[in-house]
């Protein structure tokens, strides 16, 4: 067996949280101290890392929701039958602590220099990295053109809705409602499909670039509905998110 | 049952390799095919990690942590970097 | 080295044992985790068979309609997994692996199970016999759902979850120990959860 053992080295950092704004009724955004952090690129995350008294721990990964030059911040979902997650959303408060590992990740990342125009699809909590892909865009005054689909069961449960519709130049958010929507709603209805992305994504021909976030039956959906559309596999980067 | 994929895997990467694997470029020994570890299939939660192909759900790497220290089977890819 | 922070708060969800009625390291769970080394297999009844197989040989073989019609035990046992997760009190419906190695003549001290996907685990013969372990089809009064390693998975509750191996197609005999998938990768050779048998050398 080729192979090698490796004991663990020291990645883990001590964090403390600098605030915590409630996004939606599920949804909280964590911001954190990290000393050193070494900064990150739009699109990466952390894993965060929790010790109970009796030295339980419990360690999850989350998408890192602003971009560099912000301070980090991860956009946390509650899953009911969650271990780690409740917490996170419910209890934690300024001045807790917890460990960080990261930024992580050298593929789901974006950068001035990779070309677009840029297709971001995103499935529930799946919008959390490719918000900051759009808050990096916009940090840098990227006039790349961008277009998310965004996916969400009802209005409410829409993350950082205000922000995403107030991207200028160029950058452009849709939305669809799959479990319900308001009266007078004119956006789209259903899970993403075949009909609406040929409606919304860039024209193949266009030598667009595109993310695609969420769970993992969101993902497998869309990219290769995209991937029928004419994108080539490597101009379509997924990141699957699971459940607890 | 969600398969996640090699994002999932990223700091245990990290841990193993000492330094960012995600980019890196896994051709699988069995099929031929060539994809990052970022788009690989990975089967978490078991009594180790299990990373497949994503075309012919050939195994790839197997790591295991026991007591502390990370054993990792890179035996079915024929090339990463 | 540094202690890490305690996280305010923070604690395990699910309560560690208290009544002792658990192999040590292991908490009671009321759902029933998926856990897998590889994508589920979907073979269809029609295509499936079950083999006791020795050397290059098939000693004996059953389609579903023949693995049917054997005679089939309905049983409650707990279960533990060796990622410390116990259930208790599940209920399985399947045909004794007495009823299938007494099909064949051998001498035996080992199988090496078998599944779809490639997954193998090993065991001694002395533990699949004897009411210790089946082949299972149904759970909880339902045909085993495929993601729980249906059609058939075996069954072996006094040993760690992963000795049941999920989708299995049959048992090679062997004269000798031969460590199967997680057996290679560093887990116990025999795997019994009341001596916390989870790694080679415990």
């Amino acid at each position: 067996m080729a192979g090698t053992a490796v004991r663990g080295r020291l990645t883990w950092q001590v964090a403390t949280v600098a605030s915590v704004i409630r996004e939606t009724d599920s949804v909280v955004t964590i911001g954190l101290e990290v000393p050193g952090w070494p900064g990150h690129r739009a699109g990466q995350h952390l894993d965060v890392r929790l010790t109970a008294e009796d030295g339980y721990r419990a360690e999850r990964s989350y998408s890192i929701a602003t971009s560099d030059g912000e301070p980090v911040a991860i956009t946390v979902e509650r899953l009911d039958d969650g271990e780690v997650s409740p917490y996170l959303t419910d209890e934690l408060r300024p001045g807790d602590q917890l460990e960080v590992r990261g930024p992580i990740g050298r593929w789901f990342v974006w950068d001035a220099s990779d070309a677009g125009p840029l297709l971001l699809a995103a499935g529930g909590s799946g919008v959390v990295p490719l918000r900051s892909i759009l808050r990096h865009r916009q940090r840098i005054g990227s006039t790349v053109p961008a277009r998310l689909l965004y996916s969400s069961r009802t209005l409410a449960d829409v993350i950082y809705h205000g922000e995403l519709d107030q991207y200028g130049d160029g950058a452009q958010a849709i939305y669809t409602l799959t479990r319900r929507q308001p009266p007078g709603w004119t956006g789209y209805s259903g899970r993403v499909d075949a009909a609406m992305l040929a409606e919304v994504a860039w024209p193949a021909g266009q030598h667009p670039l595109a993310f695609v976030c969420g769970p993992n039956s969101f993902v497998e959906t869309v990219a290769g509905q995209l991937v029928t559309l004419g994108y080539p596999a490597g101009r379509v980067k997924t990141e699957r998110f699971g459940g607890t | 049952m969600a398969t996640l994929d090699g994002n999932a895997i990223g700091g245990l990467l990290l841990e193993v390799f000492g330094t960012d694997m995600t980019d890196a470029a896994a051709t699988c020994a069995t099929c031929g095919a060539v994809r990052p570890l970022a788009e690989t299939a990975v089967y978490l939660r078991g009594p180790g990690t299990v990373v497949r192909c994503r075309t012919c759900a050939g195994l790839l790497m197997v790591i295991s942590r026991i007591r502390g220290v990370s054993c990792v089977d890179l035996t079915g890819l024929s090339a990463l970097g | 080295m540094t202690n890490p922070p305690v996280s305010r708060g923070f604690h395990r969800r699910r309560p560690a044992d208290e009544d002792g009625k658990l192999p040590p390291g292991q908490y009671l769970t009321d759902d029933f985790p998926v856990l897998s080394a590889g994508p589920t297999p979907h073979t269809p009844r029609p295509d499936w068979t079950f083999a006791i197989r020795r050397g290059g040989d098939t000693l004996a073989s059953w389609t579903w309609p023949e693995f049917q019609a054997l005679p089939a035990e309905t049983v409650t046992v707990d279960i533990h997994c060796v990622t410390r997760w116990s259930k208790l009190g599940t209920t399985w419906r399947g045909v004794s692996v007495d009823t299938l190695l007494a099909q064949v003549k051998h001498d035996a001290g080992y199988v090496l199970a078998f599944s779809d996907g490639g997954y193998t685990t090993n065991l001694p013969v002395k533990d699949v016999t004897s009411g210790q372990a089946w082949v299972a089809f149904g759970y909880d009064g339902q045909p085993l759902a495929a993601e729980h390693g249906g059609p058939a998975r075996l069954l072996v509750p006094h040993l760690y979850f992963w000795k049941s191996a999920k989708w299995v197609r049959g048992l090679e005999l062997l004269d000798h120990d031969q460590p199967g998938f997680w057996e290679n990768y560093g887990y116990h050779i025999y795997g019994d959860p009341w001596r916390e048998q989870r790694y080679a050398g415990d």
